[in-house]
């Protein structure tokens, strides 16, 4: 690793850090607008970049050597999504006929 | 350095390294943990096995004349919760798992061995945390929970219990993180993942449920804790809450729960069913897969345990669909292990026996869940004895024969003591019978219409009940005689050599029983698993590994 | 992984590491270990917190209007500010890890103090807010009241107490659980701080500091989705 590479990670831990801020800025902004259903599609978005954004570069998912780490995060939110989505399922239906 | 194969006791292994209360309460080898296990579990069953009795004696007559409604109600919840949360789920993995896997794979230890301890210590506090709660009045819920009985109505110890399965809960989540840590990093050079014996694939997967399901299960206890002592109306109707979204939260984790129980006892079957057929595993690729399709469906299925319940009928076609699917895979290991059979050279010895027994059993316990699959059958027989039926085929003809077949394979590497053949394969005929006479009227029961968690029953039930209660009669004695020969044979069994059976796999290449650390020398592993034309051809061709 | 035998390993010229555990063969070995380990336990917890957004989602999308109203009266300045305490406490933390790779044992020290002083801000406005919602009688139980407050955008209609008292049942189970799990990851820099301070953290060697950043980002991220599904579901005028 050359001296070069020793700032960048400040460089990087502080630009997440600024647009983590940003992006809690903008979703209470955003929040107070008027934007019916896509209110929560919006604050749900910018959440994710934002757990996406510590996940990567504050947890080092980005650096990691091997595709394992990563593995295990998107099998775990795959089964996640799987116990919201199923039982979704059954509550969005109830009503049908 | 090759150790002489000298009685045990004139060479030092993993049991005789250390002596003392405190060199087995504070060990970290994975071998004694094992065996602190084996004797938790053991006593754990017996308690369950308990409860059964005294169910299937009230059982006997037709009226409720042994006990009182809500006594039988505690002793059906009782025995459930003991035998699913402190006996099956821990069983396979927690035993067998931690002595065998780091072996398997040619590692000294699991990647974790203060966790592991740390594992066996929450099952404790949560054992004795259960045990309190059933000698204080206990639970009467079933061991399903349902809200809102259990939340707003009962006035059972929920929350004791709770608790006690929330620690025992992390016992397991522990150990399978330990497993998949252990797998991932801690093989042997040479051990490539096409290398593993499917007894690892098996362990693989049921590691991934445990992780990821019990957390589910966790939190929904903390939520019944939390409505029955706040009051807080999430599952209740009268607050607003809905009684189904607990039974969604619990099923996610118990239905792939019934997987964590059977796919090491299936890991057990192809390594019995390879070597006493001195065949490699018909199919090695698609038996492997098969164990991890059965972790990733398990998690799609679970309502359908609420086709009757309430939920939209599109939800139960989608999940009857999937219910349908999750039995490929394992027919898929059926089919494979049959295969193997084929034009092997088949021994019977008593582990063998028991891999028959499973295969027979399991498969119609498997098939019956087809038909509980189907919404059509599932209206009519759901909450009759056709599920109760269906599922002690597959966790006790399935899970506890692999469990039973499995001690009596590696006893000789665990002990260092040679069972008593003869009794060995009278026992697994013992149980074989029992058990089938135990269970098959039950799905003639269920069929009939006999409802389940009942005490009383109409008169012309009584004959089918009768059989039931002779054949756990049986079935118990089945259970007491490999209980008192392996004691037996800790003393007065012959010695075992390093490999009794000539079986493939790296732990065979340990003394019986192995010192602390396993290998002397970390093994370098250059051929495929089960390589038994390698074993067993004239001249023995497999690379030497020192010890 | 090299043919590396206990031997080797403990003969090794440079000298293992006294933190080097004796069924592991390398360093790297027990690293890569403990790393994976601490993912799959946050991938246990990423389970355990998503039964509760399973549950909150159901009846937030049930209850709609009641939830939006139970939503507006906690207090969402509270609760971006403590958004934004967590973000700055996450970037401490991952200056602390940089500060032990890079031997600045004075920014090391320091940056784990600020994270913890951080957590302990976030608890305190907790704390605030939890208060608050005690004196409106908003805490589910024998004295809760949720009477006559309007749903948002509908003046004319009033809120169902009982459901709004779910909202609140979720929000003091759901941000409880997350406030525990805060004060367990205080508890572990303290002991991370001791760690630091008697010099235990090199460059070659400073795996728990990893692991408990690695959790504390965790319960990090929680909020950062506690945050918007909680108090921002209906915030227009």
């Amino acid at each position: 690793m050359s001296d070069h590479t020793k700032s960048s990670p400040l460089k990087m831990y502080f630009s997440v850090w600024a647009a983590l801020l940003v992006g809690t800025f903008i979703t209470y902004k955003a929040a107070f607008i008027e934007l019916g259903r896509f209110n929560a599609g919006v604050a749900l978005i910018i959440a994710t970049v934002k757990a996406l954004l510590v996940a990567l570069f504050f947890m080092h998912l980005k650096g990691a050597s091997e595709k394992l780490l990563k593995m295990v995060v998107i099998s775990t939110v795959f089964f996640l999504f799987i116990l919201l989505v199923l039982s979704m399922a059954d509550y969005g239906t109830r009503a049908w006929h | 350095m090759p150790m002489p194969n000298g009685p045990q006791g004139e060479r030092e292994n993993y049991l005789n390294k250390e002596y003392g209360a405190g060199s087995w309460l504070l060990t970290t080898d994975h071998k004694r943990i094992a065996l602190l296990y084996l004797m938790s579990i053991t006593f754990f069953f017996f308690i369950g096995g308990f409860f059964a009795l005294l169910i299937r004696l009230e059982l006997l007559t037709p009226a409720g004349d042994l006990v009182q409604a809500d006594t039988y109600n505690k002793l059906f919840t009782m025995h459930g919760m003991v035998m699913v949360f402190f006996f099956l789920i821990p069983s396979i993995p927690a035993v067998l798992g931690n002595f065998l896997v780091p072996m398997m794979i040619g590692a000294r230890d699991l990647a974790f061995p203060r966790i592991n301890l740390l594992s066996w210590y929450l099952y404790i506090i949560g054992g004795v945390m259960m045990l309190h709660c059933m000698l204080t009045g206990g639970v009467d819920t079933g061991w399903t929970f349902y809200t809102p009985f259990s939340t707003a109505f009962t006035n059972t110890k929920i929350v004791e219990a709770g608790l006690a399965i929330f620690v025992a809960g992390f016992s397991s989540i522990l150990t399978g993180l330990n497993f998949v840590v252990t797998i991932h990093r801690m093989r042997a050079p040479g051990m490539t993942w096409s290398r593993l014996p499917l007894f690892i694939w098996a362990h693989y997967a049921t590691s991934i449920i445990q992780i990821l399901g019990t957390p589910v299960v966790a939190i929904t206890i903390v939520l019944v804790a939390a409505e029955r002592t706040l009051h807080l109306g999430i599952f209740d109707p009268k607050l607003g809450g809905d009684p189904l979204l607990f039974q969604h939260l619990f099923w996610f984790y118990s239905h792939p729960a019934v997987y964590i129980m059977i796919l090491p006892s299936m890991g057990i079957v192809s390594e019995i069913i390879a070597c006493f057929s001195r065949k490699r595993i018909f199919g090695y690729s698609f038996v492997a897969l098969s164990s991890i399709a059965i972790a990733v469906f398990g998690f799609l299925v679970w309502a359908h345990h609420m086709f009757v319940a309430g939920i939209s009928v599109y939800a139960a076609l989608v999940f009857s669909l999937l219910s349908y699917a999750v039995a490929v895979p394992s027919a898929v290991k059926v089919f494979n292990w049959t295969a193997t059979l084929y034009k092997g050279s088949i021994r019977y010895d008593a582990p063998m026996l028991y891999a028959f027994g499973f295969l027979g059993l399991f498969t119609i316990g498997g098939l019956t869940g087809l038909f509980l699959a189907c919404l059509g059958i599932d209206v009519h027989v759901t909450d009759t004895y056709f599920v109760v039926a269906h599922f002690h085929y597959i966790m006790v003809g399935g899970a506890l024969m692999g469990y039973l077949g499995g001690m009596h394979f590696w006893w000789p590497k665990i002990s260092g003591r040679l069972y008593p053949e003869g009794w060995a394969r009278l026992a697994a005929l013992i149980v074989f019978i029992g058990f089938n006479l135990t269970f098959f009227p039950q799905f003639i029961l269920g069929y009939v219409g006999m409802p389940r968690r009942y005490y009383q029953y109409p008169p012309e039930f009584q004959v089918l009940n009768v059989l039931s209660t002779a054949g756990a009669t049986v079935l118990g004695v089945g259970y007491l005689l490999p209980m008192i020969y392996f004691l037996w044979s800790m003393r007065y069994g012959k010695p075992a050599p390093d490999n009794p059976w000539n079986a493939a796999g790296l732990e065979w290449k340990t003394p019986s029983p192995p010192t602390t650390y396993n290998f002397e020398q970390e093994p370098v592993v250059t051929w495929e698993a089960y390589n038994y034309e390698e074993l067993d051809a004239p001249h023995k061709e497999e690379v030497p590994v020192a010890r | 992984m090299h043919d590396s035998t206990v031997a080797a390993a403990h003969g090794n010229a440079h000298g293992h590491n006294p933190a080097l555990l004796h069924h592991f063969a390398t360093e790297e070995q027990q690293r890569n270990s403990a790393s994976l380990g601490m993912w799959i336990f946050l991938a246990t917890e990423v389970m355990f917190f998503g039964g509760l957004f399973c549950a909150y989602l159901i009846y937030r999308r049930w209850y709609f209007d009641d939830f939006a109203a139970a939503s507006k009266s906690i207090n969402a300045t509270l609760g971006a500010t403590n958004t934004a305490v967590l973000i700055c406490s996450s970037l401490t933390v991952v200056l602390a890890i940089w500060a032990a790779q890079t031997s600045r044992r004075a920014l090391l020290i320091g940056s784990l103090v600020l994270t913890m002083l951080f957590g302990l801000t976030f608890l305190g406005i907790k704390g605030i807010e939890y208060k608050d919602k005690f004196e409106e009688h908003h805490v589910p139980g024998a004295s809760f009241s949720f009477d006559r407050v309007p749903i948002p955008g509908h003046a004319d209609q009033f809120a169902n107490p009982r459901h709004a008292q779910i909202f609140f049942a979720l929000y003091f189970v759901m941000t409880g659980l997350h406030a525990l799990h805060m004060i367990i990851g205080l508890g572990l820099f303290t002991w991370l701080l001791m760690m630091a301070w008697k010099g235990r953290f090199t460059p070659e060697y400073h795996t728990p500091l990893e692991m408990g950043g690695l959790y504390w980002h965790f319960v990090d991220i929680v909020w950062i989705y506690l945050f918007p599904l909680l108090y921002l579901i209906d915030r227009h005028p």
